[in-house]
């Protein structure tokens, strides 16, 4: 195959498959959950006639460990889910930062804590994303906003997976995940795939969690000949239990560290009409796309109002907020919750400009008239 | 004994971090002895555990050794054989591990007859947190959170995992160290999902509140209890209440997981390719 | 250290010191009484003569201290 494939109508679901499946993923096990449900149908599907591997898991507890399990063998792993789903994973989650496995986990964001409203859209789960398992730890979160780029950023969080060995978690909601949308997908040889660095030493010399300048270890497959250890307890460089203060802090710093160290390679984020806003719009997934009629009304109504889209929500393009508060005279957060988002804006512009806020929590999209209504306020 | 099988062993991790006459050591020597009969490639042989005493053992081998989270053992092993079918797995769990907060993999591990060979190291307590009663605890025994006897029924595991679908139950004790090396060689051989329980014993966390005095005290009573299975059928059971039936207990037949889904992704290719 | 000739042909067993957690198991399923504690709380050889080379100390021995040969 080469050249753009035929544009085809397609759902966020659906291209999230098709982007795990691009990146190389021939492993999903899953547990059933609306509104992702449909990645596991596609992928079950897929996964076979692929020399790839689906299982149904028997919660989502155990599709977490079965992903990371695969992964330690060798072969990329995804999971999806929503948020009831999303809370249970998160003890493996941190197992997979701990024990720096590379595995991607889509949650498709519904409504309300607990079972919420499992058809309608929210963004409730940001700050989960970034501390749903206890412990300091890394992790990476992207945010798609329209079709095509839950294409892209399925591919790119199976990438960054790879390359940094932490849990990415694909941060998708119900609008995204159910929408329609004519996309042209890249062609196998239009897309880079990643993978992990193996070991560059023979197997008596492994030090398994010695890690590269870049703060990120060699991974050995199972079964390769490199026999390891590998633990959720704090190790040593050879992947053992310690119990030194020294090691310990070392190890989670590390952990953490190599997220911060790489965040210029990790960090995306999008912008419109940012030179000269004097109020700056801050959206991401579905609102974006509210956010950005917005910003292109006021922008016709001779009003110099920008968008900034953060795609990778952790980490957090803190510096390149900090840049627009700065000169803005207000920032202004539209999410789906009551302001999850809006306190990382806040640190992050360090007080040089009022952070403003317009959210809804009821289940149904934030419009463009609500985000301009917030925006006039502020002008 | 160790010269026998230290090629299986991370000799510089040793000793273990197990209390004094703990039956965890024990056990832990028949499974390195089945593997080295079954003449099983290091490389090609990962063993998986979850958390507690018994679970630490996985560290202390050579092979690929992965430590995972509580109960969750199964399921991370389930992800790594489908992954990797060549690959031998052995899971090494705790009475708790794999009964209480494991118990709904533990059944459906079994229910899929996934190739995966199961020890369960069953010392009747939650011996990592201190002794607190597990589904395994034998009614009116002490435990820290059942200081006047535990109320609560036990399982059968072994009865469990057959019903749940195992193709091989086998159950052994500590003391019995030879049948215990043979069961789990016999485990290791059938091709579904095969399950060891062997009763260990716990002198520290569970022994001195049941008035087991040594840790030779508790294996003496693994003597005593265990009846093997082929005088069990012949007794009644009133006279089989409290021991501990040892052997081969049950032998399935049924398809195997990962085969079945070999043959599944075989006919879509051959489907695809018209033939 | 060279056989004493006396005993070439028996079973020879073996502590080893500084893994024995001197839980008493050995000494306890020894059918021979070969093996005691000794004051400072581990298993040390008493009467070698007597061992027989079952090997029940060995296998049970939880710390994997003990060494039986038989040739
Ligand atoms: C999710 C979770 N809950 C509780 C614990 C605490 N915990 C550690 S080990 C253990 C019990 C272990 O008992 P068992 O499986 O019987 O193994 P043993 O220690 O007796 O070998 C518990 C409750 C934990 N580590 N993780
Ligand atoms: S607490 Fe019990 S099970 Fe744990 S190491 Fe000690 S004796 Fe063994
Ligand atoms: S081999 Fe047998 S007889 Fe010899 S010391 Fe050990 S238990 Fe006693
Ligand atoms: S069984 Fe082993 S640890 Fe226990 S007393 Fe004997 S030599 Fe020492």
């Amino acid at each position: 195959m080469s050249g753009p494939t035929k544009p085809r109508l397609m759902q966020g679901n659906e291209a999230c498959a098709e982007g795990a499946l691009a990146a190389g993923v021939r492993f999903f096990a899953g547990y059933p959950i609306t509104p992702s449900t449909e990645i596991a149908e596609i992928l079950a599907e897929r996964l076979p006639l692929l020399g790839g591997k689906f299982i149904q898991m028997e919660d989502e507890i155990a599709s977490m460990a079965a992903v990371i399990g695969a992964s330690l063998a060798g072969v990329k792993a995804i999971t999806a889910t929503s948020g009831p789903g999303f809370s249970l994973k998160q003890e493996n989650i941190g197992f997979a930062a701990m024990a720096e496995v590379p595995c991607v986990v889509v949650n498709v964001q519904r409504t309300g804590p607990s079972t919420g409203v499992p058809t309608a859209a929210g963004q409730g789960d940001v700050l989960q994303a970034r501390w749903g398992t206890h412990g300091d730890h890394p992790v990476i979160a992207l945010c798609p906003s329209c079709v095509r780029e839950t294409f892209e950023l399925t591919v790119t969080a199976v990438n960054l997976s790879e390359k940094y060995r932490v849990p990415v978690i694909l941060l998708m909601d119900e609008v995204i995940a159910h929408m329609r949308e004519k996309v042209e997908l890249p062609s196998p040889g239009e897309i880079k795939v990643i993978d992990r660095k193996k070991p560059r030493t023979p197997p008596e010399k492994f030090v398994p969690y010695q890690p590269d300048a870049d703060g990120v270890p060699p991974m050995a497959n199972f079964g390769e000949g490199y026999r390891y250890h590998v633990t959720g307890l704090i190790h040593d460089k050879m992947g053992f239990p310690t119990n030194k203060g020294p090691e310990i802090a070392g190890l989670v710093t590390r952990l953490t560290g190599k997220i911060e160290q790489n965040a210029a390679d990790i960090i995306r984020w999008e912008g419109l009409y940012l030179e000269d806003a004097e109020v700056v719009v801050v959206a991401y997934g579905c609102v974006a796309r509210s956010a950005r009629e917005a910003v292109k009304k006021l922008r016709r109504e001779g009003l110099n109002v920008g968008l900034f889209r953060p795609v990778t929500l952790w980490p957090f393009p803190a510096a390149e907020i900090a840049k627009r508060a700065s000169r803005a005279r207000g920032l202004v957060v539209a999410e789906l919750n009551l302001g999850q988002l809006k306190l990382e804006v806040e640190r992050a512009s360090q007080g040089k400009t009022g952070v403003h806020f317009v959210g809804r929590i009821d289940g149904e999209l934030l419009t463009p008239r609500e985000i301009i209504a917030q925006v006039k306020g502020v002008l | 004994m160790l010269a026998d099988i230290e090629e299986f062993y991370r000799l510089d991790r040793l000793p273990h971090i197990w209390c004094p006459g703990c039956g965890n050591g024990i056990v832990l020597a028949c499974l390195v002895k089945a593997i080295k009969e079954l003449k099983y490639d290091q490389d090609k042989t990962v063993v998986v555990s979850g958390i507690g005493c018994s679970s630490r053992a996985s560290a202390y081998l050579d092979f690929n050794t992965l430590h995972t989270t509580h109960g969750r053992a199964l399921a991370f092993a389930t992800g790594i054989k489908l992954a990797k079918p060549e690959l031998n797995i052995f899971v090494i769990t705790g009475d708790g591990d794999s009964s209480a907060i494991g118990g709904n993999h533990l059944i459906h591990a079994a229910r899929r007859n996934i190739d995966l060979n199961v020890v369960i190291f069953n010392n009747n307590i939650y011996g990592m947190t201190g002794g607190q009663y597990s589904p395994l605890t034998p009614k009116v025994q002490k435990a820290t959170t059942a200081p006047y006897g535990t109320i609560e029924r036990p399982f059968d595991l072994a009865k469990l995992v057959e019903a749940a679908g195992a193709t091989y139950v086998a159950r052994s004790t500590a003391y019995h160290t030879r049948l215990t090396t043979e069961l789990i060689i016999n485990g290791a051989k059938n091709k579904g999902f095969s399950v060891t329980e062997v009763i260990s014993q716990c002198p520290v966390s569970y022994g001195r509140r049941n008035r087991f005095n040594t840790p030779a005290a508790m294996l003496e009573w693994q003597r005593e209890m265990a009846v093997p299975v082929i005088k069990a059928r012949s007794m009644a059971p009133e006279e089989l209440e409290g021991k501990i039936i040892t052997g081969e207990l049950y032998r399935g037949h049924a398809p195997e997981y990962v085969s079945e889904y070999t043959k599944l992704t075989q006919r879509l290719k051959e489907e695809a390719e018209g033939v | 250290m060279p056989k004493d000739p006396a005993n070439i042909g028996k079973p020879e067993v073996a502590i080893k010191d500084s893994w024995c957690k001197g839980c008493g198991i050995c000494v306890a399923l020894c059918p021979k009484k070969v093996l005691v504690m000794n004051a400072q709380g581990k298993a040390v050889v008493a009467c070698p003569e007597k061992c027989v080379g079952c090997k029940m100390c060995a296998e049970h021995c939880p710390d994997y201290a003990i060494t039986v040969e038989v040739e």
